[in-house]
């Protein structure tokens, strides 16, 4: 199975060109539909599975296994900047080793369990767009296996746009309402800034290695590293524009919270748990390049400890419950570049890892409230809905208590595992910016402080209090059905269990149980700090981060639960009205780009319109046939039609003719 | 004694009737014959040079003018026959229809 790897996007793509050319031309049955869409992203997984297994068996976990599936685009023998004679072949190779199995394993099991809760969710479509919805899907996870498993930055790169374009389809999937039409557009536009930049990364990388095979730049780098480190700041920072653009970090952001408007399953597969996670797997995948550069590593700790707390803060002012959901998400991926900037691949892979398990567990519970609520997604009008939902209340919950950082639930061992790796950068001077990473530290615990505020405020504005959505609604309150509640706890499960493969020493008493980064390192190794912190620290940081955890979770309580609830926050708004209203509004910084850029460019757009096009290149030619038709007008009086004037016109002619040539 | 020039004089009185002709009569057939005149005219010409200077060329040349010269009558009447049985006339100021 593991020189099959080809097989593993084959299957989600037949099914998405099955049902996206033949059930939506036939309008095929929902039942029919749901099961070529199962089938697709089922076998993906079993593929998965079985080349994991296939892989770990027989070469051990510690190898790269690739396979070559065709040559994609011979170039032939051409010189690289060094001058070197380089063989110049982009082969369409997919890759099975340590990352990209994690990736692979959690890629396809919420995927799948995500198609089963579809299912469920969607199915008051009409046949045509069910089958539209489950044809975009498969085709995501299409482009993200092949994202995943490529072996070279170009076939990465086909998965990294594919999964885009699904990205901006299913955002835009309710297309009749304008604000989703365009959400989808802005989550396109933006990320092509971002892909540009990646595009000239792998130019940038292209000219400097002679390949874009991630084994073959590897081993380039390993034999001479001296060589290549003054290319490699601005490939691994070209490649981190990419990151910031797919994984919606500052100032690329934007995108993600607009994002929302696609059906919710699609907001938990893919703006949570899935596709915006792919620039931390690149740069994960990178790493050796930026290992050699300090100044990459320090921007990129810099860019995601600040979205941590910026979109933290963005969070706690949010009514709309999918949107303080996508700003967890936004301050979460910020935490997973902090690692990575930290030199501690493993550590944000790890809480790509665990993140993906309760963020798509806490989507999927918003997505079954508003179910329940018959679309409603305004927090200020649930309340009390633990009576009425309570499979979904229970895994909110404990998805809830995991994104706080509460132990031992995944979500505090990964985070714990980020912010120690931070603390030890810091105080080990990694690079020489230890001070910045001891500042990114506390910004980690700040937001880490946000995250279980706001994250609680969603739950006791959700699920406690008294119901205020009015008379009907409360009716219409029932648990959704078992294809949604099943995934629901699935996930839930996951969420507690996900974060004991990779418990680090300080948890463990020095014991090394930390699986996943020894299922890591060959991959990406950890960059090795040489003062690391002795055990009793990082034991008074864990109980640090808990007690901030635990502090945020207090404060919510007190402000939103209990008969006072909603009296302090309020108080709050009145006494900083400033404060509260940049913050509910985001900081303004929609506005802001729609002064400082939309506007501008739009302005530019309409003056090539009407200014170049209209005027100066329409007028031109317009004039030209003006003055055309004048011409023939005129001249048009010549034509009589009498063939004797034609006789005496050709005399006076001839006579001329002559006179001219006689005298 | 009669000189090449004699002849010449004969084309161009002959040349310059058909000229004329061809331009004022608004008969087509008159039309028609004035533009023999000009063929004939220049007839003349080549059998004359082809006198003076004893080279049979221009005689041959005649005879392929004449040729052309019967065949354009031809083409000529029978679009006359033609006109007339649209128009039921062979004034030419009437069939104007090019007008511009």
């Amino acid at each position: 199975m593991k020189d099959l790897l080809w097989l593993i996007p084959l299957f989600p793509l037949l099914g998405a060109v099955v049902n996206g050319l033949v059930g939506n031309r036939r309008g095929w049955k929902h039942r029919t539909t749901s099961a070529v869409a199962l089938i697709g992203s089922g076998l993906a997984m079993a593929a998965a599975f079985a080349a994991i297994i296939d892989w770990a068996t027989s070469l051990g976990t510690h190898a790269v296994h690739a396979n070559r599936v065709f040559t994609w685009i011979p170039l032939g023998p051409g010189l690289t900047a060094d001058g070197l004679l380089a063989n110049l072949t982009i082969d369409f190779t997919l890759r099975l080793d340590a990352l990209s199995a994690v990736m692979l394993f959690f890629v396809t099991f919420v995927g799948f369990v995500i198609h089963v809760y579809s299912v469920g969710y969607m199915h008051s479509e009409s046949a045509r767009s069910y089958a539209r919805y489950f044809a975009y899907l498969n085709l995501f996870m299409f482009a993200m296996l092949t994202l995943v498993l490529g072996a070279n930055l170009a076939v990465l790169f086909i998965g990294w746009e594919g999964v885009g374009l699904c990205s901006y389809l299913l955002i835009g999937f309710y297309f009749e309402k304008e604000w989703c039409a365009s959400a989808g557009k802005k989550a396109f536009i933006v990320n092509r800034i971002g892909d540009f930049g990646f595009l000239l990364a792998i130019f940038w990388a292209f000219k400097t290695f002679g390949t874009i095979d991630f084994a073959g730049m590897q081993a380039l780098i390993t034999a001479d590293p001296g060589t290549y480190a003054a290319a490699a700041t601005p490939i691994a920072l070209l490649l981190f524009v990419g990151a910031i653009g797919k994984s919606a970090q500052l100032p690329l952001y934007v995108w993600l919270p607009d994002a929302m408007a696609g059906p919710t399953p699609v907001s938990a597969l893919i703006h949570a748990a899935t596709m915006v996670t792919a620039g931390v797997y690149m740069v994960a995948r990178s790493n050796f390049i930026f290992a050699l550069s300090p100044t990459a590593l320090v921007v990129v700790a810099v860019v995601g400890g600040v979205t941590a707390v910026f979109a933290a803060s963005i969070g706690l002012a949010q009514n709309d419950i999918k949107k303080v959901l996508a700003y967890s998400t936004v301050s979460q991926l910020g935490y997973m570049f902090l690692a990575a900037g930290a030199g501690a691949f493993g550590a944000g892979i790890f809480h790509v890892f665990t993140h993906s398990f309760f963020k798509a567990c806490l989507f999927l519970g918003a997505g079954s409230v508003i179910h329940a609520m018959a679309g409603e997604q305004d927090m200020r009008k649930m309340g009390g809905l633990a009576r009425h939902l309570p499979t979904t209340y229970w895994t909110f919950v404990v998805a809830t208590l995991a994104l706080a950082g509460i132990p031992p639930l995944a979500g505090f061992v990964s985070k714990d595992e980020i912010l120690g790796k931070v603390f030890t950068a810091g105080v080990g001077d990694l690079n020489g910016f230890g001070s910045v990473y001891l500042v990114l530290w506390v910004l980690g615990l700040v937001g880490a402080w946000m995250t279980a505020f706001y994250m609680f405020r969603a739950v006791y504005m959700t699920f406690h209090g008294e119901f205020r959505g009015g008379h009907e609604a409360v009716h219409h309150l029932h648990e959704s059905p078992s294809s949604m509640t099943w995934p629901l706890r699935i996930l839930g499960v996951g969420s507690i269990v996900a974060g004991f493969v990779g418990i680090g020493k300080a948890l463990s008493f020095n014991l090394d149980i930390n699986l996943f980064e020894h299922f890591l390192h060959p991959i990406s190794p950890a960059l090795e700090v040489e003062h690391a912190p002795p055990l009793t620290t990082e034991w008074v940081l864990i109980g640090i981060s808990v007690a901030v955890a635990v502090g945020g979770i207090l404060l919510a309580r007190r402000f939103y639960w209990g008969p006072e609830a909603f009296q302090r926050p309020r108080a709050l708004a009145e006494r900083f009205p400033t404060l509260y209203t940049t913050v509910a509004n985001k900081y303004y910084v929609d506005e802001a780009y729609d002064r400082a850029l939309v506007r501008p460019l739009a302005g530019l757009a309409r003056f090539s319109w009407k200014g170049i096009d209209t005027v100066a290149i329409d007028g031109t030619l317009n004039a030209s046939a003006f003055f055309t038709e004048i011409a023939g007008d005129l001249l048009r009086f010549v034509q009589t039609g009498n063939v004797r004037n034609y006789g005496l016109l050709v005399l006076a002619g001839a006579l001329a003719a002559a006179a001219w040539l006689l005298l | 004694m009669i000189t090449t020039t004699h002849y010449l004089m004969l084309s161009l009185v002959l040349f310059t009737l058909g000229v004329v002709g061809m331009v004022v009569r608004r008969n087509f057939i008159t039309v028609l014959m004035c533009v023999e005149l000009i063929l004939n005219a220049a007839n003349i010409n080549f059998i004359a040079f082809s006198r003076q200077l004893g080279d049979l060329t221009g005689q041959v040349f005649a005879v392929f003018v004449i040729t052309i010269a019967a065949a354009e009558a031809a083409i000529g009447l029978g679009i006359i026959v033609a006109l007339v049985r649209l128009k039921q006339t062979v004034n030419l100021d009437q069939v104007s229809v090019m007008e511009g």
